[in-house]
Formats: structure tokens, sequence, C-alpha cells
């Protein structure tokens, strides 16, 4: 299968995904510029960590007008799993392909760490591979992570199982002192109702080796492969 | 037209007779524009007039280098045609003034600097200096530096992978920021900042040019006094998106083959890259500043000229590719523009509208910079710290209560609430993150990882310049070595006062005589580097500061070790001796308020030896954890290694790793404070490890053959640091409990800070 990376300016973690998907898990994969019109014929999309465009208004607010979203939208309209992670959910959020909104952390400051992440839905194409309940040791690296939703939204969000992730403790217990930004409901990554696009904070593609610290965000990638290789059976 | 006296020279921090050799080489009297030329290219700052008759001893040369000091950054080669481009900056100045924007300017700097090389940067490390957090002020511009760091790093998607940092109230009102910058190029696509080819067109590009910054090197090289607040203008503002895009298109563009050379314009903005790029190619160059995009209205020549608006860079294309230069900047929305030519002969013309505004020879402001011998005196006090009588102190505190002051103490204690600020995981290649002893980054398409460490000791030397210079460069490599890194290079920051005082001078001088020696006898080549002056504040100045930064390389990246202790029952063994050396040590300071005393000994042959033999052991997989001694001695580089440093999320998630039970060899008598000495002193060239049993015997015949003492002093495990002299208990803590009080103490002291947020 082929993943396409597309490149915003200010992507910073486009060759971090390009270099997991291809290197790492061992598909095909290609970089797309913002610029361009069509996804290169790829099976799976991912919008990369960054900050697109400066985000110098908000997160992901600019981004969503470039040349490819319209691709990406219609992509994701056709079922296409689609991949936000970090900015990149930021910006499927400001384009409206997720629901919510992405404010400043709780505690204002920037966090970089390795946090727990439980799995809490397994019939997404980034979630297929992994165990109900599995909890995935990932890095975060944000200033605004902070996911808010109206509370009829998160009502709905809830109740339609569209939380993908949750923060917990290493031992799956959610709790105020695992949330690292003051999410509500502890909320780490979130799909669609129709559940191909998935966004999340935490970056699965920095931990993919070994030599970094943790293995335990291969199998985000690696569910999309077997997700699609089930589709074309 | 203005009328240069005395009081004109003097804003521009020109001397008289300065201006006398101005009036020499130009041949005539120059303008004000000419002068103000002059006067940022003859800063401290950019000539390095006071230290460059001492930097000229600094070992440069070895068999990796291949560049060293004199271009945007050094390099050397680490095999598979790659080289790492490397250098460390200072921006201490302007972090005082406006600590966030500060220190985000000052990383983006030597970012510049790197990529300007050929080379994408993929690590940043920093060392930092504040005055005690327990004033506000202290804690203001921790917090903004902090902020500031990760605001532009984070931003732009290099890690910061390390660093080290130190609160002393000697830098209060001089905070020192230090950022290293490293990147990776291929050999071949190293590319210099000279300019070549009459005729050839050269380009801006980048942010547009505005009013801040102007004489920001002249503000660099001047003291501080109570109107330094004034001089806010004088800070730039950073935008990281337009490095980001000016970082994307320069590599892109470089890749084309057009670019003869390139050049970033940082201190003294576009007079600097001009002059410079016309200086090393042996050409001239003329500009027209009517064709430099410009962010206000009304800006006169000067004010171009001498701008430090950041984010821009100085391009020479090769003739008739110019479409293919434009394409690349215009794919990144950046607009390139043709601002002159190089041309024959050796002067930078300057014109607005075709009109000739100045006309100098480039290497006056260059390579004819004055260079001063200036007079150094030993200060009358130096003798007098040198002093430390033990029987003077009071009786000895408690070796319990001193180990758990001393975890809590902000230089000793974790910098997590730091390091959290800063992305260190984006790039994908971090292997050893920050708070390890040295960053480890992997360097991909091979086996093979860096390690790097940032380290100064202020106090040391003031105790002792050349002493405490030397330390710096053997705790760096001693680091570099622990993570198993053979050092390969160095790159150096030298923070001092005013150099117009004789005393500080003889410090400079004293000091870098010490780095030289060092880095011969590590063979660690000093690539390039920084130097900041007048570091002084009411006529106060820090203690002196030379940062060492030194690069080693892992052949095989696997291999590389922690501090952390690995397993239950290996024994821990000490590489070195114990001899219990506590001048100017934390331990002094903190528990008896006293900086004194002669900085430890260092023997120069037995620290390779020291650092040979653990590089070879790790290589050779025969340790399980490695961490040097440093500030609290042995008791907290044990306890240090018991520590998980793992980041997980959670307040209660300090769970605490294997502990640790060993006796501490005393070999020196200080009396009543032998314990003491023996657990907190500062002695150089040691080394903890701890050894899986059946290597054992193995790394003692090794330490053996390699002239190092070792003795194994305990064991890991249990859930306590149980530390024993002579035979009697000494300190015994809960693992959980010492991490807590270690890794939570400058969260508590940043938390109680009223107003602290910014």
């Amino acid at each position: 299968m082929k993943f396409a990376v597309v490149v915003f300016p200010g992507s910073n973690s486009d060759y971090d995904a390009f270099y997991a998907a291809s290197r790492v898990v061992g598909e095909q994969a290609e970089l797309v510029w913002h610029k361009d019109a069509d996804l290169k014929g790829a099976d799976a999309v991912i919008l990369p960590g960054g900050f697109a465009h400066g985000d110098y208004l908000r997160t992901g607010a600019i981004a969503r007008f470039s040349p490819i979203m319209g691709a990406v939208t219609a992509f994701a309209d056709r079922g296409g799993p689609v991949l936000g992670i970090c900015n990149g959910f930021q910006v499927l959020l400001e384009a409206g392909l997720l629901p919510g909104a992405m404010v400043r952390n709780d505690r204002i400051k920037f966090v970089s760490q390795l946090v727990p992440v439980r799995v809490e839905q397994t019939d997404t194409p980034f979630t297929a591979a992994c165990a109900p309940q599995q909890v995935l040791q990932l890095p975060i690296a944000h200033g605004e992570g902070n996911y808010y939703a109206p509370p009829g939204v998160l009502d709905d969000i809830e109740a339609n199982r569209q939380v993908v992730f949750r923060y917990t403790s290493p031992a799956g217990e959610p709790g105020a002192d695992w949330n690292p930004n003051g999410s509500l409901n502890n909320i780490a990554g979130i799909c669609n109702r129709r559940r191909n696009v998935v966004g999340l904070m935490p970056h699965p593609e920095r931990a993919a080796e070994l030599p970094l610290g943790s293995v335990d965000g291969r199998v985000v990638l690696a569910s999309v492969v077997k997700a699609l290789a089930a589709v074309s059976r | 037209m203005t009328v240069i006296d005395s009081t004109v020279l003097d804003r521009h921090g020109i001397k008289p007779d300065e201006y006398e050799r101005i009036q020499q080489l130009m041949g005539r009297e120059p303008n004000l524009l000419e002068l103000g030329l002059f006067s940022v290219m003859w800063s401290e700052h950019c000539s390095y007039k006071s230290s460059r008759v001492h930097l000229k001893t600094l070992p440069t040369t070895g068999p990796r280098v291949v560049q060293g000091p004199g271009e945007n950054a050094g390099a050397v080669d680490i095999g598979d045609g790659l080289c790492a481009v490397f250098k460390i900056e200072s921006h201490n100045h302007p972090s005082f003034i406006e600590p966030y924007q500060g220190a985000a300017t000052g990383v983006g700097g030597i970012i510049r600097d790197i990529f300007t090389m050929g080379a994408r940067p993929i690590a940043l490390l920093n060392a930092l200096r504040f005055g005690s957090l327990d004033t506000a002020l202290a804690r203001r511009i921790f917090e903004g530096v902090v902020a500031g760091i990760g605001g532009y790093g984070n931003s732009i998607g290099i890690p910061t992978v390390g660093g080290e940092i130190v609160f002393d109230e000697m830098y209060s009102g001089n905070p020192l920021v230090n950022v290293l910058c490293l990147g990776i190029a291929h050999r071949s696509d190293i590319i210099k900042g000279a300019a070549k080819g009459t005729g050839n067109p050269v380009y801006y590009v980048g942010a547009r040019t505005g009013r801040d910054g102007i004489h920001g090197a002249t503000m660099a090289s001047a003291e501080f006094d109570e109107t330094s607040a004034e001089k806010r203008p004088a800070v730039q503002v950073g935008d990281p998106f337009m490095e980001k895009l000016l970082m994307e298109a320069c590599l892109e563009v470089m890749k084309t083959g057009a670019v003869v050379g390139i050049q970033d314009m940082g201190a003294a903005g576009f007079t600097c890259s001009t002059s410079e790029m016309g200086s090393r190619g042996g050409v001239g160059m003329t500009v027209d500043v009517t064709h430099v995009p410009q962010r206000e209205t009304g800006m006169i020549p000067y004010e171009i000229m001498l701008s430090e608006s950041q984010e821009r860079m100085l391009l020479v294309v090769e003739r008739g590719r110019e479409h293919e230069v434009e394409a690349v900047f215009e794919k990144w929305d950046l607009h390139a523009v043709q601002v002159g030519e190089v041309t024959e002969g050796a002067r930078l013309k300057i014109h607005e509208r075709g009109e000739l505004v100045a006309d100098v020879p480039n290497r006056a402001l260059t390579d004819e910079a004055p260079v001063y011998h200036r007079p150094m005196t030993e200060p009358s006090w130096q003798k007098q710290v040198q002093q430390l009588s033990l029987s003077d102190l009071g009786a000895a505190p408690s070796a319990q209560m001193t180990f758990e002051r001393l975890l809590a103490v902000s230089t000793i204690a974790s910098k997590r609430w730091a390091y959290r600020q800063f992305d260190h995981s984006v790039g994908t290649n971090t292997i050893a993150q920050p708070g390890a002893s040295a960053a480890v980054v992997r360097v991909k398409g091979t086996t093979r990882a860096l390690a790097i460490s940032v380290d100064g000791n202020g106090r040391f030397c003031y105790l002792d310049p050349y002493q405490g210079a030397m330390l710096a460069v053997a705790e760096a490599a001693r680091n570099v070595a622990c993570a198993g890194g053979e050092p390969i290079g160095a790159t150096n920051n030298l923070n001092f006062g005013n150099p117009e005082r004789p005393e500080i001078m003889w410090q400079i001088g004293a000091a870098v005589r010490g780095i030289g020696d060092a880095c011969r006898a590590l063979n660690a080549p000093i690539t390039g580097g920084n130097v900041s002056l007048y570091n002084e504040t009411e006529g106060r100045a820090i203690f002196p500061t030379p940062v060492l930064g030194v690069v080693g390389i892992l052949e095989d990246a696997s291999r590389t070790v922690t501090r952390t202790f690995k397993s239950d029952g290996a024994p821990v063994v000490l590489l070195g001796d114990n001899s219990g050396e506590l001048g100017g040590s934390e331990y002094l300071a903190t528990m008896h308020q006293t900086v004194a005393g002669r900085p430890p000994a260092l023997d120069l042959q037995r620290e390779a030896a020291l650092q040979t033999l653990i590089v070879t052991l790790i290589r050779d997989g025969l340790v399980e954890s490695a961490h040097d001694c440093s500030e609290g001695g042995l008791a907290i580089t044990l306890a240090e290694c018991t520590f998980d440093t793992g980041w997980a999320a959670g307040a209660g998630a300090e769970a605490g790793g294997l502990g640790v039970t060993a006796e501490v060899p005393v070999l020196a008598d200080h009396g009543a404070f032998s314990t003491n000495a023996a657990l907190f002193g500062e002695s150089a060239s040691r080394i903890v490890i701890s050894v899986a049993s059946r290597h054992v015997a193995a790394v003692m015949a090794a330490a053996k053959a390699a002239g190092v003492p070792a003795r194994q002093i305990g064991r890991v495990g249990g859930r306590r640091i149980q530390l024993t002299v002579n035979g009697q208990t000494a300190v015994d803590s809960l693992v959980a409990h010492a991490e807590l009080v270690w890794a939570t103490a400058i969260e508590n002291k940043m938390r109680r800070a009223p107003g602290a947020a910014s």
C-alpha cells in the first residue's frame, strides 16, 4: 500500500512520518506538497505534525485552505483512511473533518514527554491491529492539545464511540494526574462518525523504533496496513 | 551632514585611536554611514578584537576536521561521506533585556549558521546561567528564556536534546544563554560564505528589513547599567516560521548547484554578510539598498545596513542560473531579490537609488579590524580566594541532611521543568534525551550516533580560570565518553566580563590556555565558537564562564548506555580516585555559603586514559550504565543513577528505580569533614559504572591495563540509597523519596513564585 504524507509549509514531522511509514513499516510513502491537488494514488493519508503556516492565527487555521485539502476532503468523503497527528489533528478540526476544537494547554506551557495512551476503539483503520484497551507509550509535544467540544457535541462523540485514544495511567486508569493538557474527558484522539478519519495529539511515528524509547506507535501505522488488506481481500 | 565628533564616536562605541585607524584605512574621513559600518564590524562581538590573539593559540586541526574556525560553523568527518556541522553561540545580553525574544532569536541565529553550511540541523543544546530562583527577577528571566528556546526550536522542528543549567547569584544581572546547534551534511555539499565570480548576482532572501536590532552587536559589546531596559528596541523579534521556510528553501536551492556562496545575516546584519563574503572570497561587492525589502517606510541606508532583523540570508548565485534559484524560493513563497553583484577589486560599495553612499575596503571592516593585546593582571584577590581552611567553617553538617539539601539545590536538581517545554523527540533521532549526561542522536542511514555535551563551571574558573577551563573541557568530553562517544571535535563559548579591565583579560587569557591544553590532550580540536564579553552589571562581572561543547562519535549506536542502573545485584565500580577535594564545590556553596579553595586537580594524561577506557568498555558491551561525577560529588552521582528519568506523565509518576548500597572510599583526611569530602567532594576524572557480575573481572583487568584506578564500591539493588563511609551509615534514603525531592525542587520554586507566569 501507499501512504501520502502532506507537507504544509511549517510541517516539521512530515519526514518523520514518511520515514516511519517507509523505512520502519516498510510500505510505500510519498511526500505530497500542499499546493498539489492530488494525492498521487495513495491508499492512506497522513497530515503530519508541525506548525503549518506558522500557526500564528490558530493552529491549523490557514492550512485548511491549502489546495491539497480539497483532495484530502474528497478522499475522506470516499471513506479513505486519513490520520492527523498533532498539528495534523488540529488541521482536521479546522477543516471540519473532525468535531471540536483545540485550545491552549491548561498549564499554559508546551509539554514534551512520553505519556500512556489507552486505545478506546479498535474499529478504526488506525487501531485495527490494537488490542482493546491496550495502553501505548507515546510522546506528546504540543502547546495546544487541550481538546474542547461543546457539551452536546462531546456527549455525541462519546455516545458514538468516537473517542479513539484517552490519556490514562500506565495501567490504563484515567485520572487528572495523567492528563497532560486539560483535555476534556482525557481525550487524546478521536475519529469521525464514519470512523475513517482519525486525529490524535501523540506522535506514533516518533515511537516506532526501540532506540528511540518506544515501539508502541508502530501499531498505529501497521493497523492501516491490516485494515486495507482486509478491505481488498 | 553630521559632523563626526566625540559624541558621535562615543555613541558608536568607537575609541579615538580606532577612529584614527579608520581614517587611515579609508584614506579620508568616513561619512556617518561608513562610520556605522565600522562601528558594528569592529565591535567586540563581530571582530573578536580582545580575544583574537588568545583564540589563535587553540588547537583547530585534527584528522577529522573538515572546517575549522572562521566559517559560519565548524565541520568534522563522521564517515560515509558525512560531516557533523556544529557551533555554539551566545545571546546573553538580549536575553536579559527581553528573555523570550532574546533566547528565541539566539536559537534562530545558530540554526542559520548551521544550515548556511549546507547541513540539516538535527539537534540543539543549551548552556544556561541564571541568578538564584529565590529572586523574582531570576524566575522571570528563567521562565522567559526557557519559553523562548522552546518557542523557536519546537516550532521549527529541531529537537532540543540536552544541555546544562546552573543557578548562581553571580548571574543575576547577566544571564547566559549559549546555544549549540548540530547538523549533518554530505561532505561534498558543504558550502561556504565566500563571494566569488565577478558579475555574479547577489541575492537577498527572507524576512523584510526593519528597524529592529540596530546596533545589536554594539549593545552586546557594552556593559549594562540601570538604563539598559531602554535598549529594548535593539533586541530583535524572531519568526520561526520564516526561518523554517528559509531553511527548507536554502537546503533545496543549494542542491541545484547554482549557489556560489551563502551567509546568514546575524549580528551586524547586511553589513556583516556583504563585507565578510567579499572579504573571504577576495572580491568586492556592490549593492543598492533600495532593492532591499523593507518592513517600514522611510528607512535610510544607515538603518538598512545596520538592522539586525532576523531570518534573512544573502546568496551569491552563478550568473545565468538565476531562474533556478528564484524558482525554489517561489515554491516556498519566499521572494529572492537581487540587491547587487560581485565586483572586481575588494571594496564594498553601497548605493541608494544608484547613488554611491558608502565605499569601504572590505578587509578594513573584517581582517583589518583592530587586534588588541590588552593588558592582563592577575586579580589582587585571586590567591586569597584560593585559600580554604576547613576549620574555619564551623561544625560539619550531617551527611544525611547535606544529601537531601544538595538534591534540592537548583543547579543539581532535575531540570525537568525546563526540558518538558522542549520538544526533544521531533526528528526521530534522539536516543538519549535531556537529563542524560550527554545527548545522543543517531545518524540516519548509518549505524552511528553522535554524543554531545555542553559544560562549564564558573565557580571553578573564578577560583582558577586555567584549571577551571581545563575542567570544563574534561567534563564535557567525559560526559560524551560516558555515553560511549569518542570525542572528535569541540566548540567553545567564552563568557566573561569587561576585557578592558586587566584582571578580566587575565581570566580570558588563562581560560583559553586551559581550553587549549585540555583539548590537545583529549583530542578534541576546536572548530569554532563564540565570545561574549562585557557580561557585567554596574561594574560587577559574572564568574568567568567558558562553556565547552564536545561532540563524540559512536560507531555502533546500539552500544550507548545511560546513567541509570539496569539490573538488580550488579556490582557498582568507581573508575578514578575519590580524592575528596572540596574547593569550589556545591557542598561548600550550599552548606557553608563559601566559594573558596582550589578547583579539583586534573591530570590530563589520566583523564585521557579514563575516557579511552570508558569508551572501550562501552563499545565492548561490558558496562550497563555509566555516569560522570560532578556537582554534588559521588553521593549525588550514585543517587542520580537510581533515578528513573523516564518522562512519564503525572505528578505521582516518580516510582523510583533500583537502589544502591555502597561503601564510599576515603582517600584524604579532612578531619571532621572527611565523610562529607568523600561523599560530596568534586574531584575530577571519576566515573561510576555498573557492571554485570560476569564482566567484573574483564572490566578490572581493562582498567588495570589502562592505568586507571578502579574499585568495586557496592551493588545495585533494593529500594534505598545506602551509603557508608568507613563502615558507618552516612546516607540512607528511599529512592522514591530522594527522587521526588530532586525531581520537583525547581517546579516548586517556580510554582510558588508570585507573578512568575508571564
